[in-house]
């Protein structure tokens, strides 16, 4: 077997693993809904009504926002799925083993991708349900779930190369989530960045996170899209280019 | 003369040093194991018995010195010495959520088994390993002993020449440890190298033939149990009497049959020595003991202990810090359906 055939069988073999955890895991997917759910509430009910969205419904304006916000927490589940396996000693077991030293990671974040895809199918139900009236066409939605995924593959990756470089569980879970809030309340999801002080505008609308919901939202609501696709392309390709190399050499260094 | 080719060992480690900041966890280990046998790396906790097998298993880098496995150089090499080795690490390595089945089929299939080869050696190894009724539940409900057998046989998915097992029966309570013995005694009939660290010198006596104690990151001393044990003075003869006037005469008894100094312990009315042939001098001294119409509390056996066989070595005791163990090792086992759970 060359190596990038053993590498793939190898990391299927991983992704066979998590699927099978999956539904015997409940408590991963029920929380991984219940949170972007309470944020549709609270946003949708509470809030919503004070926030002025020129041109479009809270509500829609709201959902891309909440679906790009989940798929960027589900990264916080591939760090602590990890961290998890480290602590259990699995990991040891696993570089013992034969097995490609990619395969272990890439197994994880592709499953984390297929939980991350059928939590935003939820979410867009949910978003049906209480409003969300998405006037892009088919094609132009399949391509924004297609960059949800994409979001998703890359946010993961940054979730693994938290927790390998964390010793416990619980500094994954805090590191895990620190970085998101900044990120995801810091744009365009939730309220129009031009409402907040210019510095803090600057750094909203430019950094990539804005970008991802820019884009979906454009897509979703049939808006003008300009170069949000190409950018949110090129910068989730960036991210992944840059995380997979690093997490691959930790988890090779990892003595823990 | 042609000259030799040196004997095939299965491994070799020479000069292994490996630090974790100020902690000098291996100080210059050597090791040689014969194909074929069980070694055992006896120590007390933090001594660096994992660290071994962490460098042996190409887990960790050492800082210097070199080891091979079946010939090959565990740094060098690191990629083929992985097809040759199984490791059952100091904790249960098993995936939880999957059953016993699907972790042997995913260890076998991520050792280079085929899927089909991988189900049917599952199969054997269930069947093997006394977990056929328990196969198709996932391990999360598996008691303690269960876990360590199930991780044991991930271990043996590929059917490697040599084998880790790092402290395979600390937390276990006894029942699972004679099953975890019996287990591994039946490895070394297939032929497979067992390299087993333990705290235990009874374990290292029951299983291994040969014996290397570590102490601070150094071997200290090795060689055969039975060599172990005689610098400890082998087995010893305790005799605890009721009335310390009779300490005198119990001591000429048992001098009779020992094979080295009587100790009299008056403080606790007992009387101690080492004795070569421990059933027969017991039967001996009990004997004439109550010919002399003597009261005993007490007369047995003891087996020398890791701590006397350290006193012994290093000429202090186990030290409280080095004793204080089992914390990781409780943890591993003290989940849902640790010992004593369902079986
Ligand atoms: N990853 C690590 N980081 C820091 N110290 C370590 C690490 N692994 C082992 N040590 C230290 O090295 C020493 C030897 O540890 P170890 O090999 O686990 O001992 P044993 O298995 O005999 O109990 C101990 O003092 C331990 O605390
Ligand atoms: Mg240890």
């Amino acid at each position: 077997m060359t190596a990038p055939v053993k590498a793939l069988r190898d990391s299927g073999i991983i992704l066979w693993r998590q699927l099978i955890q999956l539904p015997r895991i409940p408590e991963v997917l029920i929380f991984a809904l219940i949170q972007p759910v309470m944020f549709v509430l609270l946003f949708r009910y509470v809030f919503g009504g004070a926030i002025a969205t020129p041109g479009e419904s809270y509500v829609n304006y709201l959902m891309p926002g909440i679906f790009a916000q989940t798929v960027a927490f589900g990264a916080v589940a591939s760090g602590i799925g990890l961290a998890e396996d480290l602590r259990r000693g699995i990991i040891d077991r696993f570089r013992s083993l034969p097995m490609a030293r990619s395969a272990v990671i890439v197994g994880r974040t592709v499953s984390d991708l297929v939980r991350n895809f059928a939590v935003v199918m939820v979410m867009y139900v949910v978003g049906i349900l209480v409003g969300f009236r998405p006037e892009g066409s088919v094609g132009a939605q399949v391509l924004a779930f297609l960059l949800l995924l994409l979001t998703s593959f890359a946010f993961s990756w940054i979730g693994v190369v938290i927790a390998l470089s964390m010793k416990t569980v619980e500094a994954v879970q805090s590191a895990g989530f620190i970085w998101l809030f900044p990120l995801t309340f810091a744009s365009s999801a939730f309220v129009p960045t031009d409402t907040m002080p210019g510095w803090l505008q600057a750094f909203a609308d430019n950094q990539p996170f804005t970008i991802v919901v820019n884009a979906v939202r454009a897509l979703f609501l049939d808006l003008p899209v300009g170069n949000y696709v190409w950018l949110t392309l090129a910068w989730m390709i960036g991210i992944t280019a840059v995380m997979v190399p690093l997490a691959t050499r930790q988890y090779r260094r990892r003595s823990g | 003369m042609p000259v030799d080719t040196p004997a095939p060992h299965a491994i070799e480690a020479h000069g292994l040093r490996k630090a974790f900041g100020k902690t000098q966890a291996l100080d210059g280990v050597d090791l040689t194991v014969t194909r074929g046998m069980v070694y055992g790396l006896l120590g007390p906790n933090g001594a660096g018995k994992s660290t071994v097998v962490r460098v042996l298993a190409t887990l960790l880098r050492p800082d210097s010195g070199t080891a091979t496995v079946d010939g090959l150089d565990v740094v060098r090499d690191a990629k083929a010495v992985r097809t040759h080795i199984g490791l059952a690490g100091q904790y249960a390595a098993v995936d939880e959520y999957l059953t016993g089945r699907e972790n042997l089929v995913m260890f076998g299939m991520l050792s280079g088994l085929t899927r089909g080869r991988a189900k049917a050696r599952a199969t054997d190894l269930l069947e093997q390993f006394d977990l056929v009724d328990a196969a198709d539940r996932p391990s999360k409900g598996y008691s303690g002993g269960m876990r360590r057998r199930l991780d044991l046989a991930a271990s043996l998915a590929s059917r490697p020449p040599v084998l880790f097992l790092d402290e395979p029966t600390t937390g276990l309570d006894p029942r699972s440890r004679l099953t975890m013995w019996g287990v591994i005694q039946g490895l070394v009939h297939d032929g497979t190298t067992v390299l087993l660290t333990t705290q235990y010198l009874e374990e290292a006596d029951r299983l291994a033939q040969r014996i290397a104690v570590i102490d601070r990151g150094r071997v200290i001393a090795e060689g055969t149990p039975a060599e172990l044990k005689a610098r400890v003075g082998g087995e010893g003869l305790e005799v605890a009497v009721v009335d310390p006037a009779d300490l005198g005469a119990v001591r000429a008894i048992v001098a009779a049959h020992a094979s080295d100094e009587v100790f009299v312990d008056a403080e606790r009315r007992r009387v101690r020595a080492a004795v070569s042939d421990g059933a027969r001098a017991l039967a001996a001294v009990a004997g004439a003991i109550a010919e002399a119409g003597i009261t005993t509390e007490d007369v047995g056996l003891h087996r020398p202990t890791l701590d006397e066989v350290f006193l012994a070595l290093t000429g202090r005791p186990v030290t409280e810090d080095e004793a204080s163990d089992d914390d990781g090792a409780a943890s591993g086992d003290g989940e849902p359906g640790g010992p004593g759970g369902p079986t």
